[in-house]
């Protein structure tokens, strides 16, 4: 019965007009917190059902949605998800769940609005990864910047102006050039239809414009080094549901990016330009992780881990093409994709996790210095449970999330060379390095000081939100085929169409 | 000899319009201070009935020439009219309450603006070049008075002599560049100049080149591009707020209309050599008007120069040379007036009981102060910058597509990066609306807006969200008023 619905216009459209609704409801926080988490555990419900109806054994995209939009343009209101935008719809409602959970009574300053505007901030995401029009996904995909441009500028920290201001051109520039990309390819294509995008013929000139306008947008939004120096800020000012939905789910779309438009639409340019994604990853993993050893902030040390974790995922997608010019086959390309998006998946868990447990400190302490903690177990014995079990995730400890994902981009780098995989295994121990580092610093040792000796343990609520994220990255953990067994198809469907040359 | 009498049915409107304006001209002389409101609803119900009027002529498939070839009736006209019209009614709308407070509510306002309205139809017309002039001068008089219309204050006083300077200079440029055309081909009608330029095989004849020339500076001053921008920052930051709404939002109808009917339907074969200058202008528009914009402090300044980048886009559509291009510029100038009127709408709105909204910071906390008049105060100025579920980025997509199809990526790519540029200062807008807190001076001010003005403001904030989710239907309508 449910099958019948049009799911994905439903997971967009329900919490944008939820969020209106909210924005016109008045000012009651009781009544708008419940009402903004049955909006959310629904549409996560709706979501749901699209993991439940997904066929495996294909890779057409399904639950298609087609209206003709805007003829002018021949742009149509085209849906459909395939093994990649799958999960990460399912994982943007799970996370704007745990966002609202967590901003159940932190939030004083205009509450309604925030609830607002995370639920339209959702609608936006899950249209991004649904859309298969590329004027749509473009809509989407800017739209997003206004309401994360005002939950980072007003309830943001000391600096948020520079930091949003930043955000937001940083990513619209980049994003212009993939504008002018689409453009030109709806003129060879006459159609606006990412999967007519697919099957264009280009020429290798048209197709390294292409591809320096996507990577552009794409390396931005990612963000790989080097053009990742906007994350840390707009990490640091952002309120605590403004750094997990930023963390989990808007630097996947980077990722997703590069699945849908780069790799299929240019193949040839990537194959070439290979060398260039590859440098730019292991810099991200060795440099950047370097670096986030060095954070005396908690949420720059988890935003600098982040980019250093994003370089893993990037690295996953292009390693193919080393792969192939060593082996002569494409055999292990399909691991390295499928645990670039295992780890995308696992990061948005584990990195949103991680600055929840910072905004559980910091929602007592006000602080988001190392130094002014030390002994939080003492004080806070379930939380540092908790926060230990992510940050190991974050490490990459067997038996989390984080160990899948890592563990098959560098087995499927190894088949492409040796000092390849060599410096992509750096993620494992400066990973290790840092978070363990954080761990002593944070929650081990003597008690800092008097404040950390009365903090409070967590309450219900906050148990309550770390326990779901907590349980979600065990079991992809142990069990990652719950994961992966959706998007063989598509990844098996994807390595045919970026191996076959459009010259 | 024989008399012909000319017909005047397709003059219909235009005779209205006229013979209005003499009415409330007459009307006004008779009435009492409190009673100027009749003033106002007479102009209102001018502008609408002329609105109505214009939508209920049965759509003619053939344009039909009148005034012995001096005047056209076709679609475009009467879409861009119909559009004259309906904005024109809401600048006076939003600046009631204003003139009211600012002891300007008189009589000359409102019929100045009626012959400034008679003047933009006559332009959008024209069919012969001594039209377009006649139609141009009628909106130029009546817009230099208006921004004088303040007596006591200098400011005021200052922008209208320049304005009347420049304006004269560049009326002169025009005419000069029209007496050529006139010398080479002999006719002021647009149809045998372009019969006659066509028939030219010879297209560097140096007359003909030199009198584009001169056409092309003086529409270009009109519509006001970079170099021949000057007068726009001074006169919008120096006329009464409501004057600079009324200059900044239908006169750029009627100056799309103006260069489509000289450069397209008179020198169209003449593209080759107009294409090189409107890509100057184009490109200077763009970059200056954005780059200056950032260094505003004066909000109407930097809507000035906002306006100036805006020409750039707009061009660029012309430019093309396509009936994509030009219909994506139509498209785009009647979406910039719709964003425009909002903007200045709402500044007009909020200069109330004595406290003028001149900077930016003015508008401090706005948030705080009336949420609704925010949001559409974000609305506006995220449409202006081009982020999309807003309309203003199909206006940017249709004139970038339209750039991008006949070959220029270079330019579309400079348009973008200036659209970036751009976003900054539409951004900072954004951040004192919703950032900062009120101002100490504005704290206690309360906001008294009318029901009628609250109503039509809201319905251009969400018209501009509801184009942005579904443009097809205005965007069709263009394109369909270009055609013939």
């Amino acid at each position: 019965m449910l099958s019948e619905l049009p799911l994905l216009s439903l997971a967009i459209w329900f919490p944008v007009i939820g969020g209106v609704a909210i924005l016109f409801g008045g000012d009651n926080p009781k009544f708008t917190r419940l009402f903004a988490l049955t909006v959310g555990i629904l549409t996560f419900l709706i979501s749901t059902q699209l993991y439940t109806e997904f066929n495996t054994q294909t890779a057409a995209m399904q639950f298609q949605e087609c209206i003709r939009w805007i003829p002018t343009f021949s742009a149509n209101y085209h849906l459909g998800v395939d093994g990649f935008s799958m999960p990460l719809i399912l994982l943007t409602a799970f996370m704007t769940v745990i966002v609202i959970i967590s901003s159940w009574e932190v939030v004083k300053h205009r509450f309604s609005q925030y609830m607002a505007a995370f639920l339209i901030m959702e609608g936006l995401m899950i249209g991004v990864f649904a859309a298969l029009d590329a004027l749509l996904f473009y809509v989407f995909f800017e739209a997003m910047l206004i309401p994360m441009f005002l939950i980072i500028g007003i309830w943001g920290g000391s600096r948020r102006v520079y930091a949003t201001f930043k955000f937001f051109l940083y990513t619209f520039f980049g994003s212009i050039f993939m504008l002018v990309a689409l453009i030109y390819m709806h003129d060879q294509a006459k159609s606006f239809e990412i999967l007519d995008f697919h099957k264009l013929p280009l020429n290798m000139h048209e197709q390294m414009f292409i591809f320096f306008a996507f990577l552009l947008s794409f390396a931005i939004k990612v963000p790989m080094w080097p053009f990742h120096t906007w994350l840390p800020d707009a990490h640091v000012e952002a309120p605590t549901g403004g750094s997990v939905i930023l963390a989990a789910i808007t630097l996947k779309i980077g990722g997703y990016g590069f699945l849908r438009f780069i790799l299929p639409i240019v193949p040839d340019a990537s194959a070439v330009l290979d060398w260039l994604i590859l440098t730019m990853s292991l810099v991200a993993v060795v440099y950047i992780g370097f670096i986030a050893l060095m954070q005396q902030d908690m949420k720059k040390l988890i935003a600098y881990s982040s980019i250093s974790h994003m370089g893993i995922v990037t690295l996953g997608f292009f390693v193919m093409f080393t792969l192939h010019r060593h082996t002569g086959n494409f055999s292990g390309a399909t691991m390295g994709i499928e645990g670039s998006m295992v780890q995308m998946v696992s990061h948005g868990l584990v990195s949103g996790a991680l600055f929840l447990c910072v905004g559980v400190l910091y929602d007592r302490l006000h602080s988001r210095q190392i130094k002014d903690y030390g002994g939080v177990v003492n004080s806070m014995p379930v939380f540092a449970t908790f926060m230990v079990l992510f940050c190991m995730a974050n490490a990459g400890l067997p038996g989390t999330s984080g160990f899948v994902g890592e563990f098959m981009v560098i087995m499927s780098s190894f088949k492409a060379g040796f000092w390849l995989a060599f410096i992509a295994s750096f993620t494992l121990i400066l990973g290790a390095a840092y978070t363990l580092w954080l761990v002593k610093r944070v929650i081990f040792g003597d008690i800092r000081n008097d404040y950390v000796a009365s903090l409070e343990d967590v309450n219900h609520r906050e148990i309550l939100m770390l326990s779901l994220l907590a349980i979600t990255v065990l079991i992809i953990g142990i069990w990652p085929d719950l994961l992966t067994s959706i998007m063989h198809a598509t990844v098996d469907n994807l390595l045919r169409h970026s191996t076959l040359t459009k010259l | 000899m024989k008399f012909v009498a000319p017909d005047l049915m397709p003059v219909l409107p235009e005779l209205f319009v006229l013979t209005m304006s003499c009415i409330v001209l007459v009307v006004d002389m008779f009435l009492e201070r409190q009673q100027r409101y009749i003033t106002y609803w007479l102009t209102q119900l001018t502008l609408l009935s002329v609105a109505i009027l214009i939508l209920s002529t049965p759509a003619v498939q053939e344009s039909k020439l009148a005034m012995f070839g001096h005047y056209i009736k076709d679609t475009l006209g009467d879409t861009l009219k119909f559009f004259i019209c309906i904005v024109s009614a809401t600048v006076f709308l939003y600046s009631r309450d204003y003139l009211k407070n600012n002891e300007l509510f008189r009589g000359e306002y409102f019929v100045l603006g009626l012959f400034g309205v008679l003047g933009m139809m006559v332009m959008v017309s024209a069919h012969s070049l001594l039209s377009i002039y006649l139609g141009l001068e009628l909106l130029s008089l009546s817009l230099y008075a208006m921004i004088a219309l303040n007596r006591d204050s200098p400011t005021a006083a200052e922008a209208a002599i320049k304005y009347f300077v420049l304006g004269s200079l560049a009326s002169g440029i025009l005419l000069y560049g029209i007496s050529m055309i006139y010398g080479v081909t002999g006719s002021v009608d647009l149809q045998v100049v372009a019969a006659v330029v066509s028939g030219k095989h010879d297209h560097d004849d140096l007359m003909l080149v030199f009198g584009l020339v001169f056409l092309v500076v003086g529409l270009a001053f009109k519509l006001g591009s970079v170099p021949f921008h000057m007068w726009i920052p001074d006169v919008y930051q120096g006329a009464p707020t409501s004057v600079a709404l009324y200059i900044s939002s239908a006169p750029k109808l009627a100056a799309f209309a103006l260069i489509i009917r000289v450069l397209v339907y008179g020198l169209g074969s003449l593209q080759g050599d107009w294409q090189q200058m409107l890509i100057i202008l184009s490109i200077l528009s763009m970059m200056l008007g954005n780059l200056a914009a950032i260094a505003q402090t004066n909000i109407k300044r930097m809507l000035a120069y906002s306006t100036i980048s805006h020409t750039g886009f707009l061009l660029l559509g012309i430019l093309s040379g396509t009936l994509e291009g030009y219909s994506a510029s139509m498209f785009y100038s009647i979406i910039y007036v719709l964003m425009v009127v909002g903007a200045f709408g709402v500044v007009t709105i909020l200069s109330q009981s004595g406290l003028e909204i001149e900077n930016i910071r003015d508008l401090s906390g706005l948030h705080h102060r009336d949420p609704w008049l925010a949001f559409i105060m974000m609305t506006v100025m995220m449409s202006m910058a081009g982020i999309p579920c807003m309309v203003g980025f199909y206006a940017k997509l249709a004139v970038l597509q339209a750039v991008i199809n006949i070959g220029l990526i270079w330019l579309a790519l400079i348009g973008v990066i200036s659209s970036v540029i751009g976003a900054f200062y539409y951004l900072r807008v954004v951040k004192f609306i919703y950032f900062d807190e009120i101002e100490h001076l504005r704290r206690k001010q309360s906001l008294e807006i009318s029901r009628d003005v609250k109503f039509v403001i809201s319905a251009n904030g969400l018209l501009i969200i509801f184009l942005g989710l579904y443009p097809t239907a205005l965007m069709t309508w263009c394109t369909a008023s270009l055609l013939d």
